[in-house]
C-alpha cells in the first residue's frame, strides 16, 4: 500500500476464522511494537500496518551501517518473522457489550418498512434483532462506527434508495444483511429501525470508541421513556 | 490576545501533522494536506515541525496581530501582505503588535501555511491539534475560523529570532535569506504526480491501466480536504468485484463505479471498498495538496524502491534544512 503502510491478507471472505488470525496478529505487534510501527487498522479479510519509512531507515542505517536499503523490505521480514510466531489456535477472548434501543417511532422511521419487506410485524423485526449476536469485525467509516456481522436473514433489507442527507447520532439501522450504530450525524443510506442514548464515540477517552474490532454487540430494548431518562442523565456519556 | 480574524478566508484551519494512533477507531488522521510547507514554516520560526499552523485555501484571510510575534508564510501563493505591503514568503518575518496581515489573490498552488513562533496556544484532542471538520473537533472549536475568532500564541520557551530588534523600523522586518523552496514544492501548471500500483491495480483492464499512466485528468470542483474527484477517461475493472471494506491511506486513488477516480487525502475516512488502482507517493503529497479545482494533472508510475528513495531524499533536504536555519539563529 504505497511506501509508508503494508496491507497483510488472511483470507478471502467473511469468516469468524480470517477475523480471529487477524486480531491475534494485531495484538501481537501492538503488545510488542517494531521500532517505526505508527497503527494497526483490521478489516473484514485483512490488516494494514501503518510505520514510518524514516524512522525504520535510521535505525536499520545504524545497525547495518549501510545507506542501500528498502525500509519496506526490512518491515516485510519482520513481519514475517512474526507471522510464523502467531499461535492461531489460541481461543479469542471477546468482550460482550450490550448497547439499548429504543425501536420504531420517531427513532426508527423505516421499522414498518423492514417489517412490510420481510412480511414480519414490527414486533417480530425488534424481536429477532435484539436476540441476536452481532461480532464487531472492523470499526471505520466514521470514528467508533462498528461493522457488525451476524444479522438474520430473516430482516435483511437493502438500503433505501436515495440516501438521508442526515442521520441523526445514535441510529441503529439496517443495510442488506449488516446492522451497525452511526456514532454522529453523518449522511447514510441505511434502513433505520431505532436509536441508542448510548455514545459510540467517546473523543476524550481512550479509547475513543465504545466498541472494538472483536467485540460481541447485543441490542436490548428499551422504551422511549427509558431513553429519555438514559438522556437527561448524561449516562450515555 | 495575540491573532483576531476580521476576516476567515474561504476555508481557513488550524492543522498540524495529523491524528495518529487512532484509526482503527474509525478516527480520521486529518492534518496538513501540503505537510512540507507545513514544517517548513514551523522550522522557519524555530518551533518543531510538527506544531500546529493555520492552514488557508485560496482566499486567505484578514488578520490582526495584536502581539508582536515572528511568523513564516510558506506553501502556494495567496499573495500575502502586511498592511498593505507585500511580504515574501518563506522566510521568517518579525511582525508588529497592530499589523494587519491580508492574502489577497491566488498566484499559485492552493493552500498556504502560516506558523507563528512558539506555535498556536490550541488544546490537543487525541494528541493532535487537526481540526476533524465533519467530527467538529480539534482546532479551534472543532471548526473552520469565523470572523471575531481570537487565538492566542504559546510562550516561547526561551526568546531567540534570526532579527534584532533593531531591525524592525517599519509594521514588519524580513530575515535576509529564505528557503529555496522549489525542491520540495516544484508547483506546476499541469504537474506529474508519481504514484505506485493501488493494491487493486491488477483488477483494472490493459487499456485502463494504460490510460491511468498516459491520460490527463482534471480536478473537479467537488474536491476538497477529504479527497479530490478526478474526471478523464472512465477506468474499467476486467470483471466485478465485491470489494470488502477494507484501510485505506493518504493519497489512495479509489475509483468509483462509474470509473472516476478519488484521491483521498487528509481528512478521507479510515477504510473504503472501492477498488484502489494507485497510490500517491508520499514524497509528491504536497503537489497534490497545491492543485486547484479546475486544473489537470498526470500521473507516472514508479517504483516501491524509487517512492522510498524520493521520500529519505525529501527527509534529508529537510534535516539539512533545519541545521542550516538553526544556524542562522545562532547568527543573527
Amino acid at each position: 500500500m504505497g511506501d509508508s503502510a503494508i496491507m497483510i491478507t488472511f483470507g478471502n471472505e467473511i469468516k469468524y476464522d480470517t477475523h480471529k488470525k487477524i486480531k491475534a496478529f494485531m495484538d501481537s505487534l501492538e503488545n510488542d511494537p517494531f521500532v517505526g510501527l505508527i497503527e494497526c487498522v483490521p478489516a473484514f479479510i485483512n490488516l494494514t500496518i501503518f510505520y514510518d519509512p524514516l524512522v525504520v531507515y535510521n535505525l536499520y542505517k545504524k545497525r547495518n551501517k549501510t545507506e542501500s536499503m528498502s525500509p519496506y523490505k526490512v518491515v516485510s521480514s519482520i513481519i514475517k518473522k512474526r507471522l510464523q510466531q502467531i499461535d492461531s489456535n489460541q481461543e479469542l477472548i471477546h468482550r460482550t457489550v450490550s448497547i439499548p434501543v429504543c425501536y420504531g417511532g420517531e427513532f426508527g422511521p423505516d421499522l414498518e418498512y423492514v417489517a412490510r419487506h420481510n412480511n414480519l410485524t414490527t414486533d417480530e423485526v425488534i424481536y429477532i434483532h435484539s436476540n441476536g449476536e452481532y461480532l464487531a469485525y472492523m470499526i471505520g467509516f466514521a470514528p467508533g462506527f462498528p461493522f457488525l456481522g451476524g444479522l438474520s436473514e430473516k430482516i435483511a433489507t437493502p438500503r433505501r434508495p436515495s440516501p438521508r442527507t442526515a442521520i441523526p447520532a445514535g441510529s441503529v439501522g439496517i443495510a442488506g444483511a449488516q446492522t451497525g450504530v452511526y456514532p454522529i450525524s453523518t449522511p447514510g443510506g441505511w434502513q433505520l429501525i431505532g436509536a441508542t442514548p448510548m455514545k459510540l464515540f467517546l473523543p476524550n477517552d481512550n479509547p475513543p470508541s465504545l466498541l472494538q474490532a472483536g467485540d460481541i454487540v447485543t441490542f436490548s430494548p428499551i422504551s422511549q421513556d427509558e431513553y429519555n431518562e438514559t438522556v437527561l442523565k448524561g449516562e450515555g456519556q | 490576545m495575540s491573532l483576531r480574524v476580521i476576516k476567515p478566508g474561504l476555508l481557513t484551519s488550524i492543522q498540524d501533522l495529523g491524528r495518529k494512533g487512532f484509526q482503527k477507531h474509525g478516527v480520521i488522521v486529518s492534518g496538513a494536506m501540503d505537510a512540507y510547507s507545513l514544517r517548513i514554516a514551523n522550522l522557519l520560526v524555530g518551533n518543531t515541525d510538527h506544531e500546529a499552523v493555520l492552514e488557508m485555501t485560496l482566499m486567505g484571510p484578514k488578520l490582526k496581530i495584536e502581539k508582536d510575534c515572528l511568523i513564516a508564510i510558506t506553501g502556494g501563493n495567496l499573495s500575502p501582505a502586511i498592511d498593505g505591503e507585500p511580504v515574501p514568503m518563506w522566510k521568517p518575518v518579525f511582525v508588529k503588535k497592530g499589523c494587519t496581515i491580508k492574502f489577497g489573490p491566488c498566484k499559485s498552488g492552493c493552500r498556504a501555511y502560516l506558523s507563528v513562533a512558539g506555535g498556536y496556544a490550541i488544546p490537543e484532542v487525541m494528541n493532535s491539534k487537526s481540526t476533524y471538520l465533519r467530527g467538529e473537533l480539534g482546532g479551534y472549536k472543532g471548526r473552520a475560523l469565523q470572523a471575531d475568532d481570537v487565538i492566542s500564541f504559546n510562550e516561547q520557551s526561551h526568546h531567540q529570532s534570526p532579527l534584532s530588534k533593531k531591525e524592525v523600523t517599519e509594521s514588519f522586518a524580513l530575515a535576509n535569506w529564505s528557503v529555496n523552496y522549489k525542491k520540495f514544492l516544484p508547483l506546476s501548471e499541469s504537474p506529474i504526480i508519481r504514484v505506485t500500483k493501488g493494491s487493486q491495480f491488477e483488477y483494472f483492464t490493459e487499456s485502463s491501466k494504460n490510460e491511468c499512466a498516459k491520460m490527463p485528468f482534471t480536478v473537479s470542483n467537488q474536491s476538497d480536504r477529504m479527497g479530490y474527484r478526478l474526471s478523464g477517461p472512465a477506468l474499467k475493472l476486467t470483471h466485478k468485484h465485491e470489494l470488502l471494506s477494507e484501510a485505506v491511506s493518504n493519497g489512495s486513488i479509489q475509483v468509483t463505479p462509474d470509473g472516476n477516480p478519488i484521491i483521498l487525502l487528509a481528512d478521507r475516512q479510515t477504510t473504503g471498498g472501492y477498488p484502489k488502482i494507485a497510490q500517491v507517493i508520499t514524497a509528491d503529497l504536497p503537489l497534490i495538496a497545491q492543485v486547484k479545482p479546475g486544473q489537470s494533472i498526470r500521473f507516472s508510475f514508479v517504483t516501491l524502491e524509487d517512492a522510498e528513495s524520493l521520500y529519505l531524499q525529501k527527509e534529508r533536504q529537510l534535516k539539512e534544512l533545519k541545521s542550516a536555519v538553526s544556524l542562522a539563529f545562532k547568527n543573527k
